[in-house]
């Protein structure tokens, strides 16, 4: 019962998240917000940049590229050179190279999969300057370059898609910014811990034990953390932690964080091609997904585990290995989809100790693309690449060139939308082929059997999608799978946004053709119904045969143990 | 391509300055003014409110079975001893689950060992009792994790189950604002207030 209310408050809150937040969006990114003003004209002179000048979509390509190249140098550099950085109370060791390769990438592409513990690696000086501030950059990133493909559909013959520096810049201060830190100050008030004051050292008098407790500035840190589909805790046991997490109104603000930007920016969308019906469609394909996965993976959450039962206890609070208390099952559950079917990763609970169907409805939710709403912009860009496809077969069924709000999808289109749609499968597959095949890959699961395969799986799927979260048995932190999780997230993240960014650019270059009576509708029930066909043949048949070797297999064997 | 080199690395700095250092410190700087206790780990004389602890005495309502290492930040200076009387998986120093899947051979052994303990305390395990958590420091336990601990407290410190069922009923946190999360008691509060009763 509790369940529903709070699946009620959500629905609720996120409904006018959508409306207002998104037409505040689309008010930040048309230029009609300034009050920052001051701020915006300092960085643009620092910058040397008009902001009045646009950009075509090679240049800003090409500064969404240097410009995350050099974050990247950024990150990999504070963590190699910890160790002589201030603000290191615990006097912590540098980052070894192949991690902090892994790392630097991670943030950058808006992944933050950790093959670290943070409280045992990371210095306060390396949380701060290095991966917060990617915390906040890389959702901006995402976000800026799905305004390119709004753009692309918005414009009629325009050569140029809008000032990379200008719309990252706007993200951040008018976006980003303020949600982030009245939220930290909730997070704070909360019990979430914000200080730069190191370990505390307790001793308990009624059982004679001594605790040595990690601090640090937590609590912002999650705000953005959430608010941009990061998902990179502070503790190595992320939103499971008290200090990050600490009751179930933040958990319940957690999963809505991490909701409100992807979901809104679908009515960002609809508002600035002029068309909210559009927008509505969109919305529609991302709700009834996650709608279905929320149900299955927390009727699976709500099973007993088969080895607790096993064991001879019998639960009526579902499986409660690897879950906190003060959230129960099916908050847990509601918590993971969220944080899967969004690229965030962040964690409440131990995925790698779900039930086999709790399990694979994690990773089945990162295996469609991460469009169910997906990341901050990543989930638009990627969802509107499908929207395409959709509208290509749709074409094909009738006879029709097919058009999406008035723009012609040609061969051009249909090329980059098929390219950026089919790296993520072949990427994830790859990787994977390649660390079953060899020793260093097949040295990492902690678990035997059909959950060991699922263990790596998870881990590139995780990676490849840029969501970042983990079956955490995994040993990652060994140069083959820093190495190769490095590119499978930089594969993941740029060879997806090039190709988008072309489509904005080769969008905006077209005129708009004027609707007639034969015209494909895109914003009807048929439409939302052939997308979400597109989705998951593209990621459904892709993935079932990997996931028939994990979970499947997992749930199907009753009554083995491995 | 220059052009753009020397834009990334302005705006790197001041993305490092502003949303790194800027929003960090004032972010530290509101939460000690306006939520000291919070902001600093919600510490009481015996440990923090939100970190559990090892409880071995069947005098003390036991928390989960923990392992011992996340309680500790400092390897060199973490002290052994977590609520798991098999001392599971862990690194010292650092919270973490134990991230055995559903099908491992090692959770069906680990789960026997504790109930196999539990009962030899006399107690009737719950789910809870028997699992460890997300963060391996959950500080909270289920009002019928305490109810099923009342045999072995009771008949260690002489207090009558009465009692000490009152005592649980009063230290029991509803789900937030009634539908947030789930009933949980803090392990260290009830102990406290059970300690105070003696």
């Amino acid at each position: 019962m509790t369940f529903f209310l709070t699946l009620l408050a959500l629905v609720v809150t996120l409904g006018l998240t959508w409306r207002y937040l998104g037409s505040y969006m689309a008010a930040v990114f048309d230029g009609r917000v300034h009050f920052l003003a001051f701020v915006e004209r300092l960085v643009y002179r620092l910058l040397g940049t008009n902001p009045e000048q646009e950009q075509t979509w090679k240049r800003y390509a090409g500064a969404v590229v240097v410009f995350s190249g050099v974050s990247l140098l950024f990150t990999y550099a504070i963590l190699r050179l910890q160790t002589w950085l201030p603000m290191n109370p615990q006097h912590l060791g540098n980052v070894g190279s192949a991690l902090s390769f892994n790392t630097a990438a991670s943030f950058v592409t808006n992944t933050n999969w950790q093959n670290y513990g943070g409280e045992t690696t990371m210095s306060y000086f390396s949380q701060i300057g290095a991966l917060t501030v990617q915390q906040f950059v890389s959702p901006a990133v995402g976000i800026a370059v799905a305004m390119v493909v709004v753009r692309g559909f918005a414009r009629k013959g325009s050569s140029t898609i809008g000032n990379f520096w200008v719309d990252i810049t706007r993200c951040l201060f008018y976006i980003l910014l303020p949600i982030a830190f009245v939220f930290g100050i909730i997070f704070v008030g909360e019990g979430a811990v914000m200080t730069l004051a190191g370990t505390a050292t307790i001793h308990d008098v009624l059982n004679q034990v001594t605790q040595t407790i990690a601090r640090g500035p937590i609590a912002f840190m999650e705000a953005i953390k959430q608010l941009g589909t990061n998902g990179g805790g502070f503790l190595n046991a992320n939103s499971a932690t008290t200090f990050e997490n600490p009751t179930g109104f933040t958990n319940f603000l957690s999963i809505y964080l991490l909701l409100a930007i992807p979901f809104a920016l679908t009515y960002t969308f609809g508002k600035m091609v002029g068309s909210v019906r559009h927008g509505v469609a969109l919305l529609s394909v991302m709700v009834l997904l996650f709608s279905v996965w929320v149900g299955f993976t927390s009727y699976g959450e709500h099973q007993n585990n088969p080895a607790v039962a096993a064991a001879g206890i019998h639960s009526t609070v579902g499986n409660t290995v690897g879950k906190e208390v003060r959230f129960g099952d099916t908050s847990s559950a509601l918590f993971g989809v969220a944080s899967t079917m969004t690229s965030t990763g962040s964690a409440d609970a131990a995925y790698d100790s779900f039930t086999p169907i709790g399990g694979m409805g994690l990773m089945t939710g990162m295996m469609l693309g991460e469009v169910t709403p997906g990341g901050t912009g990543s989930g638009l860009y990627t969802l509107l690449i499908y929207a395409i496809i959709a509208v290509f077969i749709g074409g094909l069924m009738i006879g029709r060139t097919p058009e999406y709000l008035g723009k012609k999808i040609q061969a051009r289109e249909v090329k980059l939308a098929g390219l950026a749609a089919l790296v993520m499968p072949i990427v994830v597959l790859v990787v994977t082929a390649i660390a079953v095949s060899v020793a260093a890959g097949r040295a990492g699961p902690l678990n035997a059997g059909p959950h060991g395969f699922s263990e790596i799986l998870y881990a590139l799927t995780s990676q490849g999608n840029n969501n970042g979260s983990a079956f955490g048995g995994l040993t990652g932190n060994t140069p083959f799978y820093n190495i190769i999780g490095a590119i499978d997230m930089l594969l993941g993240r740029f060879a997806i946004m090039i190709p988008v960014l072309a489509l904005g650019g080769a969008l905006a270059a077209k005129n708009v053709v004027p609707e007639s009576l034969g015209t494909f509708r895109t914003d009807n029930g048929m439409f939302v119904g052939l997308t979400i066909g597109v989705i998951l043949i593209i990621g459904g048949l892709t993935f079932f045969p990997a996931v028939s070797l994990g979970p499947i297999v997992e749930q199907l064997s009753h009554g083995r143990f491995f | 391509m220059i052009v753009h080199l020397r834009r990334s690395i302005t705006f790197a700095l001041i993305c490092m300055v502003f949303f790194g250092f800027v929003y960090a410190f004032a972010g530290t700087g509101v939460a000690q003014l306006l939520f000291k206790f919070q902001a600093n780990g919600s510490l009481t004389a015996n440990g923090s409110t939100l970190i559990g602890q090892n409880w071995t005495s069947p005098k003390f309502f036991h928390g989960r079975p923990d392992d011992s290492g996340p309680y500790a930040a400092n390897a060199k200076t973490h002290t052994s001893g977590g609520d798991n009387p098999l001392l599971a998986n862990g690194v010292s120093g650092q919270s973490g689950a134990t991230n055995l899947g559903p099908r491992s051979r090692v959770l069906l052994a680990d789960t026997k060992a504790l109930v196999a303990y539990w009962h030899s305390m006399g107690v009737n395990p719950t789910p809870d009792l028997v699992t460890t958590s997300g963060s391996g420091y959950d500080p909270d336990i289920s009002p019928q994790d305490a109810l099923v601990q009342i045999p072995m407290v009771a008949k260690a410190t002489g207090l009558s189950a009465s009692s000490l069922t009152s005592l649980i009923k009063s230290q029991t946190h509803g789900p937030q604002f009634g539908f947030l999360g789930a009933s949980y008691i803090d392990v260290l509060q009830l102990n406290e207030a059970l300690a105070k009763m003696r």
